[in-house]
């Protein structure tokens, strides 16, 4: 047997054994999505325990290093402990902006010691984090943000306000974007800083989304102590850090595109829309559900072969946009696609059971898919410039 | 499965790219159609093709060929797609030779299997007999009579049929299941008539009446001719894809040169938001394209029996964002993309062509519905 084949079993029966019945059902909604951090309180004892497992093995970050807290697991470990995952419909341990956006950033530009205290936080899923990019007058141009950072020797003292940070009222730490360089040309004066929000002069106020929920906030820095060994990398340095973590982030969200959680299909049986052979009824809605099947086939291959290429050493590089762009576009045209299969089904906003206004909140949700992490027109824009080479500024 | 080409692969391809790039570029196939070539394509280079090993592409090497699978075919048709070369290849080199070797006798393939190997002789497939493709609607009749047959009925727009040695024509038998026989088109009862089409190729209504055919006409090797049609016509669709593909690629590169050149209002039109905008989209659509042919055709060589769902999605996607990418083309090259004397029109016209040929978009999405049980 080779190697691959019996990490394989070992995986096999480790999951087998470990993982909770009530771990192996696919997540309902967002309330099932553990984010770990000081305050998440676990929805049942079995979402514990399944963390406090997998953060145990490193497996929450299985290719990082171990001395990190990852597993340690090469390329094609990584990929069968996924598909052992999927095959008995595993939930993800953990999801967090740790993991998908600071953790890669600091692999690659974080000092020793950062990642010695920074990472495994974040594989057992201690500190939740925040990302504060955005601001009011800083959004697609986000370089032009103003949030600042005086230079006080030991620390710097940051001032400024930041917008649109998701979690931001239940997240224990922020990664964010202060212009601490402000004689620098624009995209040089920046520094990534890593701030406590427990810190005084940090505070949050929820902002109510479309879809009823808060999920984001403004934050607000007055008078922020950020001592000076909290930067990564160099001063002034920054967007550096940003934009490599932005890659990761639209890899990411990117990756919601072949969710299949959202199936127009199913959506359709739910209503009673379909024929006696169990066809989707209206001849129309099934052609536009077929054509949305195909462009998520054609997504799903092109997110396996980007990765064998970049398995073969080409890099992925600008192709982060392109993903994003697609996948996020087409998970809108999905939810619109549930939305028309349900009919007046899908206006329900609340009802007696929990799920009730889901798809409804769910399709609302979407539309800032091709918004978050960079809009679909800034994706566009990337790929003309850097992949297309076209001129112009 | 990878997504990445083998070695062999990649040599095969910059092959057939140097190769169509000097002996069959667009230029060609304005010349074929000034000519007004009856056959469709150029003799002198299929018999170059098939010097070159690829008219056996997907001939078993004892009777012939090279074996290289439909992958292989895929990717030279991909890169005709780029030049738009008009040739036989995907009627002859993959839609009769898979019939053949996975259909024929072990009589009938050592009898024609070389011949389309070496070029000698061109077959035709001929399905269709309605406007837009649908291998469900055959009323053509192939009549019992003693040991042979009799075969009535008509074909519509079979490709290369203009100028094939042969066909292979589905009828319905008398239990009116489907059977695929050869027949040669110089026989008495079938009558060509040529159309020209927008493409520039030559493909032809085909009238059969009454024509008599020998028992061994059958390619009887399986008892299901329904299914045999299914697998060639899939393999034609994948590899056909490719081609559009090709095409789409090919438009969209020279388009991308055109607006990095062309200036108006006192720079690059490439530097116009909405029109870097539409290159990009169209740069993902045809990468996604690019995703599903390569999948459809390995499938289509590793697992065949879960070929026919990304078959569908890909020649649907292929069809769709061949024609997208040509029409983009002319748009951006403004009036002189309208000119004959420019060659992008040929793109566009072998798009919309390419695209009804097997079935197009709209085909595609409903066999997928289809296949996905809904
Ligand atoms: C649900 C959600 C969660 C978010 N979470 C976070 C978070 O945790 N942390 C964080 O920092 N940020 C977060 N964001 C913010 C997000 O990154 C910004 O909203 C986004 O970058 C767009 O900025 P903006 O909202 O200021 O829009 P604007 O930049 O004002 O854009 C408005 C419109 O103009 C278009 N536009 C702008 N510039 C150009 C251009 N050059 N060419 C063509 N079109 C252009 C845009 O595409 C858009 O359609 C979140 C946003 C959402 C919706």
């Amino acid at each position: 047997m080779s190697d691959l084949e019996s990490f394989r079993n070992d995986v096999r029966d480790w999951l087998e054994a470990n993982c909770p019945d009530s771990m192996r059902k696919p997540m309902k909604s967002e309330k099932d999505i553990c984010w770990g951090g000081k305050r998440f309180e676990f929805s049942s004892d079995d979402q514990k325990a399944w963390l406090e497992r997998m953060a145990e093995k490193g497996w929450t970050c299985p290719s990082w290093p171990k001395e990190y807290g990852g597993g340690g697991l090469s390329k094609d470990e990584a990929q069968i402990l996924k598909e052992e995952m999927e095959r008995i419909k595993a939930r993800p341990p953990l999801i967090s902006f740790g993991i998908w956006m600071l953790g890669p950033a600091l692999l690659k530009y974080g000092s020793e010691e950062q990642k010695c205290h920074y990472l495994p936080q974040i594989t057992r899923g201690e500190i939740r984090w925040a990302q504060g990019y955005s601001e009011p007058g800083a959004g697609s141009d986000l370089a032009a943000l103003r949030t600042k950072g005086d230079d006080k020797g030991d620390h710097w003292i940051v001032n400024g306000q930041k917008v649109w940070t998701s979690y931001a009222d239940e997240c224990d730490w922020i990664f964010a974007l202060v212009r601490t360089e402000p004689d620098a040309p624009k995209h040089l004066g920046i520094s990534f800083l890593l701030i406590d929000m427990e810190w005084d002069g940090v505070s949050t106020k929820p902002i109510k989304l479309i879809s009823g929920k808060s999920p984001f906030c403004e934050t607000f820095f007055d008078d922020v102590k950020v001592p000076k060994e909290n930067i990564v990398h160099q001063p002034g340095r920054g967007w550096d850090v940003a934009k490599y973590l932005l890659s990761h982030e639209r890899a990411n969200i990117a990756g919601g595109g072949s969710g299949a959680q959202m199936n127009p299909v199913a959506a359709a049986h739910k209503s009673g829309e379909v024929d006696e052979n169990g066809r989707v009824a209206d001849p129309i809605l099934r052609g536009d559900i077929a054509r949305l099947t195909i462009d998520a086939l054609a997504f799903e291959t092109t997110l396996q072969r980007i990765k064998d290429q970049a398995d073969g050493g080409q890099g992925v590089g600008a192709k982060a946009s392109m993903l994003k762009y697609y996948g996020t576009e087409l998970n809108k045209r999905r939810h619109e696609l549930n939305m028309s299969a349900l009919g007046s089904d899908g206006l329900l906003w609340e009802g007696e059971n929990p799920e009730d206004g889901d798809p409804a909140r769910g399709w609302l949700r979407s539309r800032a898919n091709s918004i978050e992490g960079g809009t679909s027109e800034i994706q566009l824009n990337i790929l003309a410039k850097r992949v297309l080479e076209l001129p112009g500024g | 499965m990878s997504y990445i080409l083998s070695e062999e692969e990649q040599m095969l391809r910059d092959s057939a790219q140097a190769f169509l790039a000097e002996k069959s570029p667009v230029s060609e196939l304005r010349r074929l159609r000034d000519e007004g070539c009856k056959d469709g394509f150029r003799h002198a280079i299929w018999k170059d093709m098939a010097d070159m090993g690829w008219n056996g592409i997907v001939i078993p090497e004892e009777f012939g060929g090279v074996d290289m699978g439909f992958t292989a075919a895929g990717l030279i048709l991909q890169e005709m797609g780029r030049t738009l070369a008009a040739t036989p290849f995907l009627a002859s080199s993959v839609l009769c030779a898979t019939a053949l070797r996975y259909g024929g006798t072990d009589g009938q393939k050592s009898e024609h299997l070389p011949k389309i190997a070496s070029g000698e002789k061109v077959y035709a497939l001929a399905v269709d007999e309605k406007a837009r493709h649908d291998a469900s609607h055959i009323e053509t009749r192939a009549r019992k009579d003693g040991n042979g047959f009799r075969l009535s009925g008509q074909k519509r727009h079979v490709v290369c049929g203009n100028g094939a040695d042969m066909l292979i024509v589905a009828a319905r038998m008398d239990d009116d299941s489907i059977g695929l026989f050869l027949v040669d088109p110089e026989a008495s009862g079938v009558e060509r008539t040529l159309r020209r089409s927008v493409d520039s190729h030559a493909p032809a209504n085909i009238q059969f009446d009454d024509v008599k055919l020998d028992g061994d006409a059958l390619l009887s090797e399986t008892e299901d001719g329904s299914a045999l049609l299914d697998l060639v016509l899939d393999s034609g669709r994948a590899c056909l894809a490719a081609e559009q593909l090709g095409i789409a690629e090919e438009a969209f590169s020279r388009t991308l040169d055109y607006i990095k050149e062309r200036e108006q209002f006192g720079q690059k039109i490439g530097s116009f938001q909405s029109l870097q905008h539409r290159a990009a989209h169209l740069l993902t659509e045809v990468e996604m394209t690019q995703s599903l042919v390569i999948k459809a055709l390995r499938q289509l060589d590793e697992a065949p029996s879960q070929a026919p769902l990304w078959i569908a999605a890909a020649k649907a996607k292929a069809t769709r964002v061949s024609r997208l990418s040509s029409a983009e083309a002319i748009q951006m090259h403004g009036g002189v993309g309208m000119t004959d004397e420019y060659e992008i029109g040929f793109f566009y016209k072998r798009a919309q062509a390419a695209g009804e040929f097997l079935g197009d978009d709209a085909w595609g999405a409903g066999r997928v519905a289809q296949l996905s049980g809904y």
